[in-house]
């Protein structure tokens, strides 16, 4: 009798779960779910009277298609995390939007599937600088084969005017980033690719280089600057530059317009020497199950209302001609700033170029630099020091006590 | 030295407990930035409530954290029961040890491994993906035992054995009396297991990210994503939310716990 109960407890802990998972399809099959991933914060959620992108793909294909579909949307915080995600094959994606080098890894990896176009009519919206045979930006998929770009942008240096003068000289180069004058209010990236090109920009150096000594020549740049810098932050700048406490960063330009709307002491300008432009692009993964819902989601996001709603919360720029064209858009730019507008659509006069994938030799190479730029022997030598007087101090009072307690119980 | 005591607890205090009054304070800020606090206004609670992507992570995170720490309590508990009354010491001593792995390990250790098998399970049972509530079931149960089994077994150390006896003696069966005069002495271990595998649940953030799914994303996940932009400011909202919510529990486990106490002791007395 016992055995049998212990026998079906254990029968029923094992279905159990398999019964949740089960239960969770069957109520996914009602309609068909559409699984996106996607950078956090990066697309227009239907806060604050914006539209509701997903929402309004839910409506407009039931009413076009009479298919119930449902977006399960999912956010991501770095290109790495997403390729962790993809490769490891414990999910499975129907739309993903990672990063230019990133898109280039994924296709020689064959974890993209290529695009119908057939399905996506209007990709004529997007300008021919950023699609097609003979654009500019799309480097990391020759012929967009495989991707669709989403939203784009620069890498500038966000400055606050009342901490650098006015007529500073090394304003519109990399090198206020490394100027002595400012030491301590500096902030770098902590993300090994953007705070090498920072340096690699500066010293004029391909940031696609395969050449080893072109990457040590960077690192040393980047020590040089370490002792200047207040730190190296990722999503802390938008604090530390809000409220002062750090006068000079280079990020991403459609964040720098969040940042303005907090503290309008802030400028930002586009290095002479080149800066990075990056591409986010719709793709869809080898692994994705509603390919042809995959692409007409794509492509609703090409259409006028999703694709301005998007910009104008994201305020990254968009390489789609209907959202660049249109009047209230500009208009809507220009509230924020005066200049924002132009700014932000400034490719021309900019130099640019676009990280590559660079190959596992190398991306092991700058891991190894990093580490050896982040690395602080000092301070290291300084925790073992302080680490081990604690524990000959623990040491010796345990002897002290355990002696003391032996010669009293000795008497 | 009086003086050095209470500085010395004032500073510890201060540094617990400055954090979370600082975001409590700013999710009233209108301005949505910490540089400046512009003005009251509970405009970002609005905003959470409308937010329904968080509100739905908040359910999936309470839901996971509820069944798991229930589903653990109840295993961790007969698995006590079992390494209590088992007779050979070595092999207590080995069982003991495997159960803590868990807890030993680096989160991130048992974070892929889970994912790893997984993967190979799905492979091996030819189904497409397996991921769901039920592989984050799996592994908040797992890594939720030792915690059960670490509160619960001194309980059943301290048990004096003759009081089950006793109770046989006078006609129990040991099922009737492991229920009726067992388990009513244990129950702080178990309530004090339950609690804690459910905060551990909750704030789980490692293990989930390799075992989740898009389908089933907990707040923990929801809110290190947002990492990528900034961060929304209803999540300042949530979490001071998600403070007072739990002070407000803590407090009533508190003063039921000396107010059953007192009447325990009241009936004793009688």
């Amino acid at each position: 009798m016992k055995r049998i109960a212990s026998v079906l407890t254990a029968i029923l802990l094992i279905i159990l779960p398999v019964m949740l998972t089960a239960c969770s399809e069957i109520t996914a099959s009602e309609s068909v779910t559409l699984y996106v991933y996607n950078w956090g914060e990066y697309i227009s959620d239907g806060s604050e009277g914006c539209l509701d992108s997903n929402a309004a793909f839910e409506e407009w294909y039931y009413q076009t298609y009479g298919v119930k579909v449902t977006v399960n949307y999912s956010t991501f915080s770095s290109n790495e995390s997403l390729y962790a995600k993809l490769s490891s094959g414990s999910v499975s994606y129907d739309i993903v939007v990672p990063s230019d080098y990133m898109i280039q890894r994924l296709i020689a990896e064959d974890l993209l599937a290529p695009l119908n176009y057939e399905n996506i009519p209007n990709i004529t919206n997007i300008l021919p600088e950023f699609w097609g045979e003979d654009s500019q930006h799309s480097e990391y998929d020759p012929g967009n084969i495989y991707s669709v770009p989403y939203l784009y942008g620069m890498i500038g240096i966000i400055y606050n005017t009342t901490m650098v003068a006015e007529d500073d000289p090394n304003i519109g180069s990399w090198k206020l980033m490394w100027d002595e004058k400012h030491a301590g209010n500096i902030l770098q990236f902590n993300n090994s690719r953007d705070a090498f090109g920072s340096a690699q920009y500066l010293l004029g150096i391909d940031v696609n280089t395969d050449d080893e000594a072109q990457w040590r020549a960077a690192l040393d740049k980047l020590k040089e600057q370490k002792p200047i810098l207040q730190g190296y932050v990722m999503d802390e700048i938008y604090n530390k530059m809000e409220n002062g406490s750090a006068g000079i960063a280079a990020y991403y330009a459609g964040d720098y317009l969040a940042m303005y709307e907090n503290n309008q002491d802030l400028e930002f300008y586009y290095p002479e020497e080149g800066t990075n432009l990056y591409v986010d692009a719709m793709c869809i993964p080898a692994s994705s199950k509603n390919k042809l819902i995959a692409e007409r989601y794509i492509d609703f996001m090409l259409t006028e209302e999703p694709a301005i709603a998007n910009a104008e919360y994201t305020y990254y720029a968009s390489p789609n001609r209907v959202v660049v064209e249109n009047e209230e858009y500009i208009e809507y730019m220009s509230e924020i700033k005066d200049d924002a507008y132009e700014k932000m659509y400034d490719t021309d006069s900019v130099m640019t170029s676009t990280y590559k994938n660079l190959s596992g030799e190398k991306l092991a190479l700058i891991n190894q630099l990093w580490e050896e730029l982040k690395s602080n022997i000092e301070i290291s030598t300084g925790i073992y020091v302080i680490c081990g007087i604690i524990i000959a101090v623990l040491v010796f009072l345990g002897a002290y006590f355990g002696i003391r307690k032996k010669i009293r119980n000795n008497y | 030295m009086k003086f050095l005591q209470r500085s010395y607890i004032f500073l510890i205090f201060l540094l617990l407990y400055v954090p979370i009054l600082v975001l409590i304070v700013f999710s009233f800020n209108e301005a949505g930035s910490l540089a400046e606090f512009s003005g009251f206004s509970t405009v970002w609670y609005e905003e959470l409530f409308n937010d329904d992507e968080a509100l739905t992570s908040l359910c999936n995170s309470l839901l996971l954290a509820v069944s798991s720490s229930v589903i653990a309590t109840i295993i961790g508990t007969f698995a006590s029961l079992g390494l209590h009354r088992m007779r050979s010491k070595w092999l207590k001593g080995a069982i003991n040890t495997v159960t803590n792995i868990p807890m030993m390990n680096p989160d991130i250790v048992t974070g892929v491994s889970m994912m790893l098998l997984f993967v190979a399970l799905a492979g091996f049972l030819g189904s497409q993906n397996l991921f769901g509530f039920g592989t984050m079931l799996i592994a908040h149960v797992t890594f939720n035992l030792p915690y059960v089994i670490l509160s619960v077994l001194p309980r059943f150390k301290q048990l004096d054995t003759s009081m089950s006896e006793a109770a046989q003696d006078l006609g129990c069966t040991p099922s009737q009396a492991f229920f009726k005069v067992e388990l009513p002495e244990i129950v702080p271990g178990i309530v004090s297991g339950l609690m804690l595998s459910f905060t551990m649940s909750l704030d789980d953030f490692v293990i989930s990210h390799f075992v989740s799914s898009p389908d089933f994303q907990t707040l923990p996940l929801y809110v290190y994503n947002q990492t990528a932009h900034n961060v929304k400011f209803s999540m300042y909202a949530l979490s001071a939310l998600i403070v007072v919510v739990i002070l407000v529990i803590l407090l009533i486990v508190n003063f039921a716990g000396s107010f059953n106490r007192k009447t325990i002791a009241k009936g004793g007395a009688k």
